[in-house]
């Protein structure tokens, strides 16, 4: 009789559990791109939905895809997503316009001092986060060992562009269709642009002045832009002009590269004996500089913001603090090994001794932490970070500037060329856009 | 007198009209044999055309990571649900224009077939607005009125002109018998035009069904298509070829095998009316 009773109890409160549950169980729906460490988290909601009750519907969208898509969304205040995952290039903008909930609520557990101040600042806007990170990259050098060391060279921890320069000269056989150095060329500020703007930096160019006044007709553009050129043209792979990260992460995964720049999320790919076939022979170093304090990496991070148009902003909350824990980045070791944790977001998992162990630990830290968006310049500039302005118009402009540089690349006109349009094409757009 | 063809004038048009379909389905042939290699096949150079170890791992994935069926679903509902709607409205505006009209008419279609040619992404904006305001964000009914509205010049072009080869008398014909407006168009029109009709909302099928500017645009997660599936494959940060490859060829099957089924209906409605 007592057995029955404690039964009925027992089912009672498991309804009235369940009952609460369900009451107040949303699901969320979230944008996001298609990487390999988003994917990963797709994977892993059940997860949160075992310990919250939320469920989570996941729109995947290509990475340039999902900028418009989301862009479209929120000065819209369309309502369409609850959480979006952006990049540090929009967080500061939008969080201005005041389209993002801050985070600056999240709670004791959370650590938000354990983020990497790097990444916490890159995602903030006049001191309040509006993004939290989910994973951080900057730029590096990953490079053949074996390589190197055939042509008699060994690879400083903290290299020149001279030195990478030659290097990739002495490296390039082009019997064997192996090419010294890829680097990215195409199109985009996302993509060439992006590298070149940081290449840009070590070299004392940057995009504006003081007075937003576009600098391309600056002598530090000229010699970056025929440095790259000079270099490519007779260590680069052909078609260069049209290569982008997937073009060279083939090229080096394939064994024809001496050398690859390009971001610290690659080393998991070129070392991973299922894809690469150099796995076992991949090193790296540091982005390189040209003597002027700067180095060339970059800064980003993928991070999930909360729109302000939604109406779960607290079960969206529960799902970023989720998402960009250290529990989660324990989680996906569990199940998926350390190496594919998400990296360059939390300071505790470069104190991980588990995490040490893996090669390109250490390289990518040190990496991100060399890169500083509110002093990413040789000269002061009016702008916040390191391969983008983070101004609306820049997006735009530097796409149509790309165009120009990668048109040069490929020969269809001279560096002079390129960079006069490029310097008529910034100004007309600043001026249209009120900044002069 | 129609001139005769030489056995040598027909070899050289056989081979050359294989060739220039091989040449068009060869990017369709590409994508199929990508999606059963595995993703370091997929990117060897020089590319491998056929001596590769055959895999179903990406269709395994893809299965295994996306609600296919949703998608398929998705699709099936707004590109027959937009053709089925457009040939609704279409068919009498055809009609109006094809048998009774004023001296406007050209330049109404000419004015119609104009709005093609507006790049979508300038009213993006406008219309994003109106479905927030009319909550048709991210449901099949708001994309099937959009996609509706889009080929809807279209498809009165097409019937306007599959209209006009039928000859006035029959329907004045009709009229005399007594045979109202409705009638005249359900019963008399409709059977003699319906090659034409059948091959225009093919036609707007294929065409919703492989739209993806407004079927990512204007869905979230509910609605989406199969365009939208697609691009939830593509990466500009990882080398996802294969997977990509299969998630295309899982999106255009359908399609490939309707367009396979009904090609003769499609060429004898499209050529309809070209010879006079």
């Amino acid at each position: 009789m007592r057995m029955q009773k404690n039964a009925i109890a027992l089912t009672i409160a498991a309804v009235c559990g369940g009952a609460s549950l369900a009451a107040s169980a949303d699901t969320l729906t979230i944008a996001t791109v298609n990487n390999g460490d988003m994917i990963r988290m797709q994977g892993l909601t059940e997860d949160f939905t075992a310990k919250t009750g939320h469920t989570v519907e996941w729109v995947t969208l290509e990475e340039n895809v999902l900028r418009q898509r989301v862009t479209t969304d929120i000065t819209t205040k369309g309502g369409a997503f609850d959480i979006m995952t952006i990049g540090m290039y929009e967080t500061p903008i939008w969080g201005k316009n005041e389209w993002l909930v801050p985070l600056d609520d999240m709670s004791a557990e959370y650590n938000v001092d354990d983020i990497l101040p790097a990444m916490s600042g890159g995602l903030s806007y006049d001191g309040t986060m509006y993004a939290a990170p989910f994973y951080g990259e900057s730029s590096m050098i990953m490079y053949r060992a074996d390589l190197m060391e055939a042509a008699g060279l060994e690879m400083p921890a903290a290299p020149s562009w001279a030195f990478i320069a030659k290097a990739a000269r002495s490296m390039t056989d082009r019997d064997a269709e192996i090419n010294g150095i890829c680097l990215r060329g195409k199109a985009g500020w996302g993509e060439g642009g992006a590298f070149i703007t940081a290449m840009s930096n070590s070299f004392g160019a940057r995009w504006f002045d003081e007075n937003w006044d576009a600098q391309f007709d600056s002598r530090e553009w000229s010699d970056t832009l025929n440095f790259y050129k000079n270099m490519m043209d007779d260590a680069g792979p052909p078609g260069y002009a049209t290569n982008g990260f997937n073009e060279n992460l083939s090229l080096f995964q394939q064994g024809k590269c001496g050398m690859w720049i390009d971001a610290t999320v690659a080393a998991s790919f070129v070392t991973n004996p299922d894809d690469s076939t150099v796995a076992d022979k991949v090193d790296f170093a540091l982005a390189p500089d040209n003597g002027m304090g700067v180095r060339s990496n970059w800064l980003w991070a993928w991070a999930l913001a909360i729109p302000a148009g939604t109406e779960k902003v607290a079960a969206a909350k529960q799902f970023i603090e989720w998402a960009t824990s250290t529990d989660y980045i324990e989680l996906v070791a569990e199940k998926e090994g350390w190496a594919n944790v998400p990296p360059g977001a939390r300071i505790s998992l470069y104190e991980n001794e588990n995490y040490k162990d893996i090669p390109f630990a250490k390289m990518t830290l040190e990496s991100i932490l060399s890169a500083d968006p509110s002093n990413s310049t040789v000269d002061p500039t009016p702008y916040v970070g390191v391969q983008f302005a983070a101004i609306p118009e820049f997006a735009g402009i530097a796409t149509e500037v790309s165009q120009e540089f990668s048109a040069a690349y490929a020969g269809q006109q001279t560096i002079a060329e390129a960079l006069e349009k490029a310097q008529a094409l910034t100004n007309d757009a600043m001026e249209a856009a009120g900044y002069k | 007198m129609a001139r005769a063809i030489t056995n040598n004038r027909k070899i050289i048009n056989t081979t050359a009209a294989w060739l220039i379909g091989l040449l068009i389905f060869f990017p369709i042939l590409w994508t199929i044999l990508t999606s059963f290699k595995t993703e370091a096949q997929a990117i060897a150079s020089p590319p491998l055309f056929v001596g590769f170890d055959w895999t179903l791992e990406n269709y395994q994935v893809v299965l295994e990571r996306s609600n296919y069926a949703r998608f398929l679903w998705n699709s099936i509902f707004i590109a027959g649900g937009s053709t089925l709607l457009g040939i609704l409205i279409a068919v009498p505006a055809a009609w109006s224009m094809a048998f009774v009209p004023s001296k406007k008419t050209k330049d109404i279609l000419l004015w119609m077939l104009s709005t093609k040619m507006l790049p979508a992404v300038g009213v993006l904006y406008p219309i994003y607005l109106l479905f927030i305001k009319m909550g048709l964000l991210d449901s099949i009914l708001g994309l099937t009125i959009v996609l509706m509205l889009i080929n809807l010049p279209i498809i009165v072009w097409m019937l306007y002109t599959y209209f006009k080869e039928i000859p006035v008398d029959i329907l004045e014909a009709a009229r005399m018998d007594g045979a109202s407006l409705r009638s005249e168009i359900l019963y008399v029109l409709t059977p003699m035009a319906l090659p034409g009709i059948a091959s225009t909302m093919l036609l707007n099928f294929i065409l919703a069904w492989n739209e993806a500017f407004w079927t990512l645009n204007l869905t979230a997660a509910k609605a989406a298509p199969l365009t939208a599936f697609i691009a939830s494959y593509s990466s500009p940060e990882g080398l996802f070829y294969a997977k990509l490859s299969a998630a295309s060829t899982m999106a255009i099957a359908p399609i490939l095998v309707l367009g396979w089924f009904s090609q003769k209906q499609l060429v004898r409605g499209l050529t309809f009316g070209a010879v006079k």
